[in-house]
């Protein structure tokens, strides 16, 4: 695996010999990965490599089916996920995802924004005026508030799919998270719907790390800044997107990327 | 092309076989459907020709006098309403809590399945065996005598798989993105429930329980040995006191009471239908209702 020549600030994620079998079926094999602070690292290979997988068990959600097992390690931010001590819950805080079907909640335009700082705020009382800005503030970060500042009250699931994916990432910052996973986030929009939110993402870059699934190699080529390789589990190339795509040192990398897999 | 031949699109002999073919299941089809129409038809006729002219405010709100064979049903009507609120308090909150562990925090696992099974199996146990658990549990065993606790009991523990299975059917209706939703949000269990899952299955759950209502109180066999009675010229006072029930009372009137006009047992008995209908409309309306109001 070739590690990027530099790497000035140190992994938030970083995973060792990670293992993950779904039941007898083993999704990952001694995956090494670490993934630099900041920037847009593009997860990329073909259905089934284990990509949406590797990125599921970066916020735990991956054991919500009892029948996940894991080995090796998930450091987040140098701290092991996997630790005992870790409360689940500060974990998803920190590790916001993004689905790959807008999923807003059925609940007001507000709300949505407003609901995981509302989890996490108990027990201090936020002014009225601050929630407001809250939710405005998130609302301007993924070029919604325009569009949306006059309908707050109604129905998250009325807007369209691209405004609902926007939407569904800035609910994630109100709980200022530092990792933003992104499962195929573009792939239930239309061109035009993608172009919107792949700038939004291009936009966060810098603010948070992100790691996103991608299946669009025109996406990952634009939008990313570093392009991991998946093939049947394994991590099979990791480089700056530019190297890997112009310059791949696999046989397998290169042959995904001119579309002879899947 | 030639004069002589057919038309581009004519039908050959077997088309015009298939066609009768299709009738003819049309026909045996709709057939049936009228067999089972039916018999609901002539009986709500005959209850409505029957037993109309026996309705009046005085029949609802008065007793029954003269050995039950003249005066009203107003004690029947009462103890009917206590024995399904009973039942409904009894029932409601378990079966909610049991459902909502099923479907939202227990494993996948043979356990859960068998549980699963066990309970849709519960909801086939016939009703009078329900009734003489309620004796021996309800009624001897933790001593509540024949009374309106233990006959509502006995109602709960029969409907509770009902109020179990149509949660959970309505727990599972609501998306599991909304849950991965709030759990990326880092939302705990609960709180997801409580917030984002309960809140949409909510009509669903009601659906249920009104389900629940029109079942309980036409149910005889449960209630027969364990709170109700034959005859009682009061209204219950408390749930240790025992109490007519509009469907026991029906019974009586229809078998045990030989001098009894023959309208009676009509107007009770539709009174009794009319209860459930309602009930089951009022279920019907409630799910159109919240239907529409969805936006998922």
């Amino acid at each position: 695996m070739a590690e990027p020549a530099v790497a000035p600030v140190p992994a938030a994620i970083a995973t060792r010999g990670l293992n993950l079998w779904y039941g007898d079926f083993q999704a990952l094999f001694d995956v090494n990965l670490d993934v630099r602070q900041g920037i847009i690292t593009s997860l990329i290979g073909p259905s089934g490599c284990g990509k949406s997988t590797l990125l599921r068990s970066c916020n735990r959600i991956n054991e919500r089916l009892g029948y996940v097992r894991t080995t090796g390690s998930i450091e987040i931010l140098g701290q092991d996920i996997y630790a005992p001590e870790v409360e689940l819950v500060q974990v998803r805080k920190q590790v916001g995802m993004v689905f790959q079907r807008p999923n807003p909640l059925p609940l007001s335009i507000r709300d949505n924004v407003s609901f995981g700082h509302r989890l996490h705020a108990r027990g201090h009382r936020v002014s009225r005026s601050r929630k407001e800005e809250l939710v405005e503030d998130a609302l301007r970060k993924v070029l919604l508030w325009d569009s949306v500042k006059d309908r707050l009250d109604t129905l998250a699931t009325e807007l369209s799919l691209e405004e609902q994916q926007k939407l569904c990432i800035a609910r994630l910052l109100p709980v200022k998270p530092a990792v933003l996973l992104m499962d195929e986030p573009c792939s239930a929009l239309d061109p035009k719907g993608t172009a919107a939110v792949e700038e939004l993402i291009w936009e966060l870059r810098g603010e948070f790390t992100i790691l996103i699934v991608t299946h669009n190699m025109a996406q990952a080529r634009r939008a990313s800044e570093e392009t991991v390789f998946m093939l049947i589990g394994k991590v099979i190339e990791h480089g700056l997107t530019e190297d890997v795509f112009l310059n791949p040192q696999h046989r397998q990398t290169a042959d995904y990327i001119e579309g002879r897999y899947g | 092309m030639t004069g002589t031949a057919a038309p581009l699109f004519a039908g050959t002999s077997l088309n015009s076989r298939d066609r009768k073919v299709e009738w003819l299941v049309r026909v045996l089809l709709g057939l049936m459907t009228a067999l089972l129409i039916l018999p609901v038809v002539i009986i709500m006729a005959l209850l409505v020709v029957e037993g109309g002219p026996v309705i009046s405010w005085e029949f609802l709100t008065t007793r029954p006098v003269d050995g039950m064979t003249a005066g009203g049903i107003l004690p029947a009507l009462v103890g009917t309403v206590w024995l399904v609120v009973v039942a409904l308090i009894a029932s409601v909150p378990v079966g909610v809590a049991a459902a909502v562990y099923l479907s939202e925090y227990a494993p996948d696992n043979w356990l859960t399945r068998a549980i699963n099974l066990a309970i849709i199996n519960l909801a086939g146990v016939p009703s009078i065996v329900h009734a003489l658990f309620g004796v021996g549990a309800f009624v001897l065993f933790f001593r509540f005598g024949t009374s309106i606790l233990a006959a509502s009991l006995t109602l709960a523990v029969m409907t509770l798989p009902v109020v179990i299975v149509s949660t959970r059917e309505s727990l599972q209706a609501v998306p599991r993105a909304f849950r991965e939703a709030c759990w990326n949000m880092g939302a705990t269990r609960w709180q997801t429930i409580r917030r984002i899952v309960l809140p949409n299955a909510l009509s669903g759950i009601l659906t249920g329980i009104i389900l629940e209502v029109s079942r309980t109180s036409g149910e005889t066999a449960p209630i027969m040995f364990t709170g109700a009675a034959f005859f009682l010229p009061f209204l219950p006072q408390g749930v240790l006191d025992q109490t007519m029930a509009m469907s026991l009372h029906l019974f009586v009137i229809a078998t045990q009471v030989p001098d009894a006009p023959e309208a009676l047992p009509f107007g009770v008995a539709l009174v009794l239908i009319s209860m459930v209908l309602a009930m089951n409309a009022l279920s019907i309306a409630f799910r159109v209702y919240v239907r529409g109001r969805k936006k998922w």
